[in-house]
């Protein structure tokens, strides 16, 4: 700086304002202290403003010396343009960040105290980023939280870290076989999940973190060698930085966590990867959780499927229909059970059963299992119900438990469009038969529960359905079902009855349902037990026949 | 609407009357070999005999069990029509997977079951779980095959309620839900208030919308029922719903004693009435559910047109709601909706609306 520019200007040679005692003060003050006379002259630095620029010296130009931000709004303030207490001023100085307050000195000189913010600046932005990605994470949990669907699951992990992490993500799940299940998100664009066979070794990182290692630096990973197939379709820019990380999982890994940035962005920062492994985290355990879902589930089901009640349908010129309902809603099986073993042949007699264990749920559920089976095999023996429910009372007294059963069995043939019925009931309800004019009788078979005593006794009766006749087999659910207008009366026999009688001619399948509906809107919201019906029936009208789509042969069955 | 539509339909009417399952796949075999498609023989023919035969049923022109006997003939003439079609068994579902089940405690699985078979020709995966599905039952379903969307079909609106806790459990899995039949409302107001992410009138409407894709809701938004109805928050509904049996017993015994005739009801008749009473005053806990006093007033002015078709006078039921006035005089709401049913008694004679098919 020119000392004659100074000289020209008619600048004093020494800061009046700065001499004296507050000087002294600001001198050793510990915030750096800068006075500019109002002609925009540097007039005096303290201690701690010099260590700030350590080449400004009085007499320099303030523009010269200090930031613009700082030189500009001393101008402001000297033209008037500004007041002292207008905001606060703020700007960097080299790599920290100062706040500047203006207090009026002498001769219209303007003090500026400067104050380090940077700590407060960066604790600030911490806190922000910290929010941010909590505020993130609580969404991921919750998102990934809601399904227990592992497609759906990666479908979700992997447009969360697109969305929140990366420009890119690629989720890789653990092969089945020799492929592997890959999810890919571009920022906001679509999800799309293909399976095909992949070299995880082509990615440095990649069979590590497929392995649970813990992951590599993004620094070591060279987006040189990242291969076309982790790229997502729509992502076209040249790869800047590149995350791989595990996805932790009970026990076992979840899968591989891949993100993308292109060169244009800025690099992964080490904050980002320790975010990366918090995310990565979760969507591994929300992924386990839903594995586990997913194969229980399908435990379930496979077990479920030989307790299911079967579907029933015209057998031998004969309808069938069967309706079951479940004490617990959350279970498809209890301790009630049906099931119709069609006949060699129309010559010979389909075995109908219907029955009850004592107790409910998946207990009960497993006993049905072991019933339906004994009596499966007891099938060549069926002429003779006495007999099947003698050995059928050894079996179960021979099972490991203590809980008995009562059941309806119903032997069918039909001749000359009639259904010939022979019936014994077990500890059971009678069968009701519902004739043609809406009598509804109770067929007066008897006998005593089996798996409680060492001898039962049955009393079988034979009946005749003729067509649009029909024999309905059903459980105490129904009768006993508690509730009504009234709240805690019971369905009853009487009022199925009644229900019945209104009732004659009309399909199985409808009579079946109609008997189900009264039964779970007489109960309303209220507890019930398992409830099964069955119904058998002589087809009132020509039996249909579908052949190659096409009705065909109306009345070949009569005979 | 096409001549052939429309003869196909008298036929498939007549044939359904008749319980005649033969005749009325004939019927429809007819007219596929006419030209007619599936989709038009589904929605244009058997859907509205459909509709018909409910209707001929509040007229008091066939019985309870006649109807169960009809839509058990249009549902084995719906399976006969889907065994024919040459090439569907074979062919791949092109879109994506749909589940449609009824609303728990709903037996009239029709509606659902059209809408399942017209997806169904169109394209989608179709999961059908029927008639009453347990809520539990349908979001472990909606968890294991990760499904597009949920139908759900309700049509009677003392239902809603149910369908209310399946809707938000739906969605709070990521599944959007589109709700359909005749309980949430003709312009599906309630399926709006209910929150649901869409409605449909018709089977058409909904595969229309499908195909345009339904965004799925946020999960994070997981809503209590007070959220979407805070008017709730007055007890009245709980209340009413709580000590429903003990209205009914109440307001039987004032009926008793202000209709004397009735003592001489036999149980059947009795039972009768118990029930209609347990109806009316379920409508009434439904109306406060949705806060519309047009549900209570719908229901009221079209069990009048049962009543009357049935020969029952409809003084009765005026009576009733004048009892349930005196036990309801510290529920506001309840007395607003009573009093508009009352009014509405007076002035209309409407026999359109909710079914009730006890």
């Amino acid at each position: 700086m020119s000392p004659l520019v100074t000289a020209s200007r008619d600048f004093p040679a020494r800061p009046r304002s700065a001499g004296g005692a507050a000087a002294d003060a600001w001198g050793n003050a510990p915030y750096p202290v800068v006075v500019a006379d109002r002609h925009g002259g540097l007039a005096y630095l303290n201690k701690a403003a010099q260590l700030l620029w350590p080449q400004a010296s009085r007499g320099d130009w303030l523009h010269e010396a200090v930031p613009s931000w700082l030189s500009d709004a001393h101008t402001y303030i000297s033209d008037g343009l500004r007041g002292m207490d207008a905001d606060v001023l703020g700007g960097p100085v080299h790599d920290r960040f100062f706040e500047a307050h203006a207090t009026p000195g002498a001769d219209g000189d303007v003090v500026w105290w400067l104050i380090d913010d940077t700590d407060r600046r960066l604790a600030v932005t911490a806190l922000r980023t910290a929010q941010d990605r909590s505020e993130a994470l609580s969404e991921v949990s919750a998102t990934l939280l809601s399904t227990l669907n592992v497609p759906r699951c990666m479908e979700v992990a992997a447009f969360m870290a697109a969305q929140h992490l990366a420009e890119a993500a690629v989720l890789i799940a653990p092969a089945q076989g020799r492929r592997h299940p890959m999810t890919y998100a571009v920022q906001g664009g679509p999800v799309t999940q293909i399976s095909q066979p992949i070299d995880p070794h082509s990615v440095p990182g990649l069979a590590e973190a497929l392995q649970g290692f813990p992951p590599v630096p993004a620094r070591w990973i060279d987006p040189a060698r990242i291969p076309d197939w982790v790229l997502p379709d729509g992502f076209t820019k040249p790869l800047g930085s590149v995350i791989v990380t595990p996805l932790p999982g009970h026990g076992v890994p979840a899968g591989a966590l891949i993100l993308l940035r292109s060169s244009t962005e800025q690099r992964f920062t080490e904050g980002e990867e320790v975010f990366a492994r918090l995310f990565a985290a979760r969507a591994g355990a929300a992924l386990s959780a839903a594995r586990l879902y997913t194969e229980q589930a399908d435990v379930t089901a496979t077990l479920m499927r030989e307790l299911m009640p079967p579907s029933l349908t015209r057998v031998h010129g004969v309808d069938y229909a069967g309706n079951y309902r479940a004490a617990k809603d959350h279970e498809h099986v209890g301790g009630d059970f049906y099931d119709v073993h069609p006949g060699a042949d129309r010559s010979q007699e389909t075995l109908v059963v219907l029955g009850d264990v004592a107790g409910k749920g998946l207990e009960a559920a497993v006993l049905t299992g072991k019933i339906r089976n004994t009596l499966h095999a007891l099938l060549p023996l069926a002429g003779d119900h006495q007999r099947v429910l003698e050995l059928l009372n050894g079996a179960l007294l021979s099972f490991h438990h203590t809980r008995f059963a009562t059941l309806v069995l119903a032997s069918v043939r039909r001749r000359g469009g009639k259904a010939h019925l022979r019936l014994t009931s077990a500890g059971h309800m009678p069968p009701l038969i519902i004739r043609a004019d809406g009598e509804v009788e109770a067929a007066a078979t008897r006998g005593t529960v089996v798996g409680a005593l060492p001898r039962v006794t049955s009393h079988t009766v034979e009946t005749v359905l003729k067509p649009g006749e029909t024999c309905l087999l059903y459980t105490d659910g129904i009768t006993e079902a508690r509730g009504g207008p009234l709240g805690d009366e019971m369905f009853g026999e009487e009022r199925l009855r009644r229900a019945l009688s209104e009732c004659a001619g009309i399909p199985v399948e409808a009579l079946v349902e109609r008997v189900q509906m009264l039964a779970a809107q007489w109960l309303g919201t209220g507890q019930h037990d398992d409830m099964a019906v069955v119904a058998i029936s002589a087809p009132k009208t020509a039996t249909l026949s579908v052949v190659d789509g096409h009705v065909s042969g109306k009345n070949w069955e009569e005979r | 609407m096409s001549t052939t539509t429309s003869a196909a339909q008298a036929l498939l009417w007549q044939a359904v009357a008749d319980a005649d399952e033969n005749a009325a796949i004939a019927v429809l075999y007819d007219a596929m070999d006419e030209g007619l498609d599936e989709e038009t023989l589904l929605l244009d023919v058997i859907a509205p005999v459909q509709e018909k035969v409910g209707t001929e049923w509040a007229a008091g022109r066939i019985t309870v069990a006649q109807e169960h006997a009809a839509t058990a003939i249009s549902e084995r003439a719906m399976a006969a029509l889907a065994h024919r079609h040459p090439t569907r068994p074979s062919q791949p579902a092109r879109r994506g997977r749909i589940t449609v089940a009824c609303i728990d405690g709903e037996w009239h699985a029709f509606p659902a079951r059209l809408v399942s078979e017209t997806l169904r020709l169109r394209g989608w995966h179709v999961d059908y779980l029927g008639a009453q599905t347990p809520t539990p039952h349908l979001i472990a379903h909606l968890h294991r095959t990760g499904s597009d969307a949920a139908l759900l079909s309700c049509s009677l609106p003392t239902h809603l309620p149910a369908a209310h806790a399946a809707i938000t459990a739906c969605q709070a899995i990521g599944v959007p839900v589109m709700a359909g039949g005749r309980a949430f409302g003709p312009d599906g107001r309630y399926a709006r208030a209910l929150g649901a992410d869409h409605w449909a009138p018709d089977a058409r409407t909904a595969a229309t919308a499908l195909e345009a894709g339904l965004d799925r809701p946020a999960p994070a938004a997981i809503r209590q029922t007070i959220d979407d109805l805070p008017h709730l928050d007055d007890q009245e509904y709980t209340l009413v719903i709580q000590n429903r049996a003990q209205l009914v017993k109440q307001t039987l015994a004032d009926l008793e004693e202000r209709f004397p005739a009735m003592r001489a009801y036999s149980t059947a008749q009795r039972d009768r009435t118990t029930e209609d009473l347990a109806h009316i005053i379920g409508f009434l806990a439904t109306a406060l559910y949705v806060d519309d006093a047009r549900l209570f007033t719908t229901f009221i002015a079209w069990t009048a047109g049962i009543l009357s078709a049935r020969n029952v006078p409809v003084t009765s039921l005026r009576l009733g709601l004048d009892v349930l006035v005196g036990h309801l005089r510290d529920f506001p709401r309840a007395l607003t909706f009573l009093t508009a049913a009352t009014d509405a008694l007076h002035t209309t004679s409407d026999h359109t609306g909710p079914g009730i098919t006890a």
